[in-house]
């Protein structure tokens, strides 16, 4: 068997017994660290997945948080109103497998229409080149939350409920886990090296036969698929979502991680979704610390500022991000075996 | 008759929004045409040049007492006008000054790096301005002063034309004209244009690219921060966060009428001002920002290169 | 009489108000090899962007096998048997030699990123299959040791040839070289010589060259087509155009035609 898919059958089976015992923490002392633990989850699947369509394929995505949302709201919208019926259906509330598979079911559907939506929008979309694609990434994204805003059923700008607290340990770094192997196994073969030509230079990508377009699509869907799951999570652990939760500021959040990262390293982008999701309660504990005069804590607080500043200061002086070019040393180790 | 001056009536708000949109159009497009580069901070220069008039007002208060006014009459209106004309070019001049330190200290250092490096960079530029003038002036909305007695304008029959409008749409084609004289009479004027063309030749020939990028960077700040002043006379409630809606509205504007075209910056944002309007108005207010969007998407996908715009092909 | 391969007919070419080819003809026979030549701007690269479909003609058909190939993307027209290499190098700078000849298998690739994620037998051996023919394509070119390099640390020479190997892994029936020796020093050229007709003979392929330097072209090609202002003319043995009074006039100035 494949090495890589037995890292991922282990990591499967320890994150299942972390669940079982760490789940537990979500209502103690431990609370508000395991919340930090399960968006670091979700940030990790959010970036990894934007990072094969930013950095392994070199288009530039800006919308990924209108992706997150329509997993989070179909996922949502299917488990308040199908769940009862179904996990019924299943065995009943008290029993684990049915409410878990009542939830897996809900996910997929949360992710397989972020990736139709994904396909609808990617399809015309990569025609254009590099600065209009961004652009309209973000028009769509904007698009998407302001449907959401103006349908009544889906709670308009009051939000969300959700029903069902489903998410735990064992999904959300199950599915971290799967994230990170599909795309690294997609990545790390012949025909995934066909994303990373796209990405150098697609004039000669296509004379060597690569079908650019297929393969943009192709990475485009795969990511949005990954960002539904991810807001399916992110809706059944938060247990509300509004509009205003998955607006451009979110696809940004997103896209400095990828950055930081630096785009095509899935190694450096996971610590960077690691580190940035750390970063503001690491800022709010100095800013209660009183390192500095109080008037400045305010500028701690606010993330956004000190990520621009760090985007603007990452273009200026180190574009490749963390690890971007680290990972040269790595692509020759992998080229055995198709990689891993 | 009323479904006309009904349609009339939204023309002409669709004109007065338009106008806005194609002030702040012209400096996306500019600013494409010399360094085919989107500025994504272009709409927060708006917002900074409406902040600039709201501090600047009370100090031109202070010597031209503009705000006892209520309405216009013949002693009044020169120094009505003077207060205003004072007000925008010091906004003007801030935000034209604003735009081409950012250029010199962030943009200009990753001339030649991936476009994408600069977009990124844009975008960082962007949200520090919104959000560093969030912290300093908090977020809740400030009132605009009033700089122009608010009027119906008399004799135009069941048309309600305000004073406010028709300033923004005067001081809009003031400003073109002015536009329009610096592009086709000056050097610098012909040296952006050259420069949109070939930048090679134009350093060949011996102009100074660096000078000429930053002047196009001050003229499309000094129109963005003129619409600031302007929109404020209409809806007089500034925010930090107001340049990001108008923004993205006008550089679809930009887009629509052909990026890096002047004249069509100027014919994007009137028909952008106009459909807003008209979906406002005939179909339902909700949609107002979403028209915006959909028109992006129906232009990159069907004419990428807009209505006057020309295709550019790769050289292989 | 050489059957044909590669079929331009009244191939033109219209940007603008400005006409780059007008009504080329040209017929690549199987193992043939075939030389381009002309001044600067003659059209050359163009043609070769209409063969290689980054271009429509905008009058005309280009046909392979007798197929017509109008309108066909890039990638297709790959497919179909016609590979190239690019004036100025377009080698993939974030990949190592090896992945840089490896990824032009995709073409022929009998499984999808299915099963890249399922990683099961077929996919494996079949990873291990293009492993293997990529180390023996890149030692035929004795750039085998320099496999794990990265593409833009090789001299200037190897990167020609890697992207010459890189274009034959696509198993084309047609490769086009568009100035190959280029920036090379004589005995580089008489190497490059000596490999074009290796490639023929060993991979059963035509060649179609675009070149400047007179010796290469005289000394391999068996037809040569002539193009000044994107216009033919003159076509014919390689003697023949030696002495071809329009072709001298067009070459006064610029590189003379040697004798022998």
């Amino acid at each position: 068997m494949s090495r890589a898919r037995l890292i991922l059958i282990i990591s499967l089976v320890v994150f299942f017994f972390g669940s079982v015992f760490g789940d537990s923490f979500k209502s103690s002392v431990f609370a508000y660290n395991y919340d930090i633990l399960m968006t670091i989850g979700v940030n990790i699947i959010l970036a990894v997945s934007l990072n094969l369509v930013n950095g392994y394929t070199g288009q530039f995505s800006l919308g990924h948080a209108g992706f997150m949302a329509v997993g989070a709201y179909a996922s949502a919208t299917w488990s308040n109103n199908l769940d009862p019926i179904l996990v019924n259906a299943l065995g009943g509330p008290a029993n684990l497998i049915a409410v878990n598979l009542a939830f897996f079911i809900s996910m997929l559907v949360g992710g397989v229409l972020a990736a139709v939506t994904g396909l609808l929008v990617g399809i015309p979309s990569f025609r254009l080149k590099g600065d209009y694609l961004a652009i309209v990434t973000l028009g769509f994204g904007e698009i998407i939350r302001t449907a959401i805003l103006n349908t009544d059923f889906l709670g308009a700008s009051r939000g969300l409920s959700v029903a069902g607290a489903y998410t735990n340990i064992f999904w959300t770094f199950g599915l971290t886990a799967i994230c990170v192997y599909v795309v690294l196994s997609l990545v790390h073969s012949t025909y995934g090296r066909g994303f990373l030509t796209v990405r150098d230079d697609e004039v000669a990508a296509e004379a060597m036969g690569i079908n650019t377009t297929k393969y943009k699509v192709i990475a485009f869907v795969v990511a949005s698929f990954f960002a539904g799951i991810a807001g399916a999570l992110y809706a059944h652990f938060k247990q509300f979502v509004t509009p205003e939760g998955f607006n451009f500021f979110r696809s940004v959040d997103i896209v400095v991680m990828v950055i930081l990262g630096g785009m095509g390293s899935t190694v450096g982008v996971v610590l960077a979704a690691v580190s940035l999701t750390i970063l503001p309660e690491i800022l709010r504990a100095l800013s209660h610390a009183d390192l500095l005069p109080p008037a400045y804590n305010g500028l701690l607080e606010n993330r956004l500022i000190l990520y621009s500043l760090l985007l603007i200061v990452l273009m200026l002086t180190r574009p490749q991000g963390l690890l971007g070019e680290l990972n040269t040393r790595r692509q020759r180790l992998n080229r055995r075996h198709g990689g891993l | 008759m009323e479904q006309l001056t009904l349609f009339l009536q939204q023309l002409l708000n669709g004109l007065s929004l338009g106008s806005i949109y194609a002030l702040i159009a012209l400096g996306y497009t500019m600013i494409y045409g010399v360094l085919r580069f989107i500025n994504f901070a272009h709409g927060d220069v708006y917002m900074l040049g409406a902040f600039a008039g709201y501090f600047l007002a009370p100090i031109v208060g202070h010597f031209i007492s503009f705000a006892e006014y209520d309405a216009f009459t013949p002693q009044n209106i020169l120094p009505i006008l003077t207060s205003i004309g004072l007000v925008m070019i010091g906004s003007m001049l801030i935000c034209a000054v604003i735009g081409v330190v950012i250029e010199k200290l962030v943009y200009r250092p990753l001339r030649g790096r991936p476009r994408l490096n600069v977009l990124i960079t844009a975008i960082g530029v962007s949200l520090f301005l919104q959000n560093m003038m969030q912290y300093l002036f908090g977020a809740s909305p400030r009132a605009f002063p009033q700089l122009i007695p608010v009027q119906p304008i008399e004799g135009l029959g069941d048309l309600t034309v305000l004073t406010t409008q028709a300033a923004i749409i005067l001081s809009t084609i003031v400003l073109m004209l002015i536009l329009r004289f610096i592009v086709t009479k000056t050097k610098l004027g012909l040296a952006m244009r050259a420069l949109s063309l070939n930048p090679t030749a134009c350093s060949v020939v011996g102009v100074n690219n660096d000078v000429v990028i930053s002047f196009t960077f001050a003229l499309g700040s000094a129109l963005a921060a003129a619409a600031g002043i302007l929109v404020s006379l209409d809806s007089p409630s500034i925010t930090p966060m107001m340049g990001n809606l108008p923004g993205i509205k006008a550089f679809v504007a930009a887009v629509l009428g052909g990026i890096g075209n002047i004249p069509g910056a100027v014919l994007g944002g009137i028909i952008i001002g106009v459909l807003e309007t008209m979906v406002v108005g005939y179909l339902r207010p909700e949609l107002r920002d979403a028209i915006a969007f959909a028109m992006l998407i129906v232009i990159l996908l069907f004419k990428p290169n807009g209505i006057l715009g020309k295709v550019e092909r790769e050289k292989v | 009489m050489m059957e044909s391969l590669l079929k331009l007919d009244k191939c033109t070419i219209r940007f603008g108000g400005l006409t780059a080819v007008s009504n080329f003809d040209l017929d690549v026979g199987n193992r043939d090899l075939v030389g381009l030549i002309g001044p600067n701007g003659a059209g050359k690269t163009t043609i070769f962007n209409i063969i290689t479909g980054v271009y429509e003609p905008t009058e005309g058909t280009l046909s392979l096998n007798g197929e017509c190939l109008n309108g066909l993307r890039p990638y297709a027209i790959t497919a179909k048997g016609i590979a190239r290499t690019f004036q100025n190098i377009r080698l993939f700078p974030s990949l190592t030699v090896f992945d840089n000849v490896r990824v032009a298998f995709n073409l022929h690739l009998q499984h999808g990123p299915i099963h890249a994620l399922t990683r099961g037998r077929k996919f494996i051996e079949e990873e291990h299959a293009i492993e293997e023919r990529t180390i023996e394509l890149l030692r035929i070119f004795n750039l085998d040791s320099q496999c794990d390099m990265m593409c833009k640390n090789l001299p200037y020479g190897d990167q020609r040839r890697l992207e010459i190997v890189r274009a034959l892994a696509t198993k084309p029936k047609l490769l086009l070289l568009d100035e190959p020796a280029a920036g090379m020093n004589p005995t580089e050229k008489a190497n490059l010589m000596k490999l074009i007709e290796f490639i023929q003979e060993k991979f059963d392929i035509s060649v179609l060259l675009v070149e400047h330097d007179m010796r290469v072209v005289m000394g391999i090609c068996k037809q040569i087509y002539v193009l000044d202002h994107g216009v033919t003319i003159a076509m014919g043995l390689p003697e023949e155009i030696r002495k071809h009074p329009k072709v001298i006039e067009a070459y006064l100035g610029e590189e003379p035609v040697h004798n022998g």
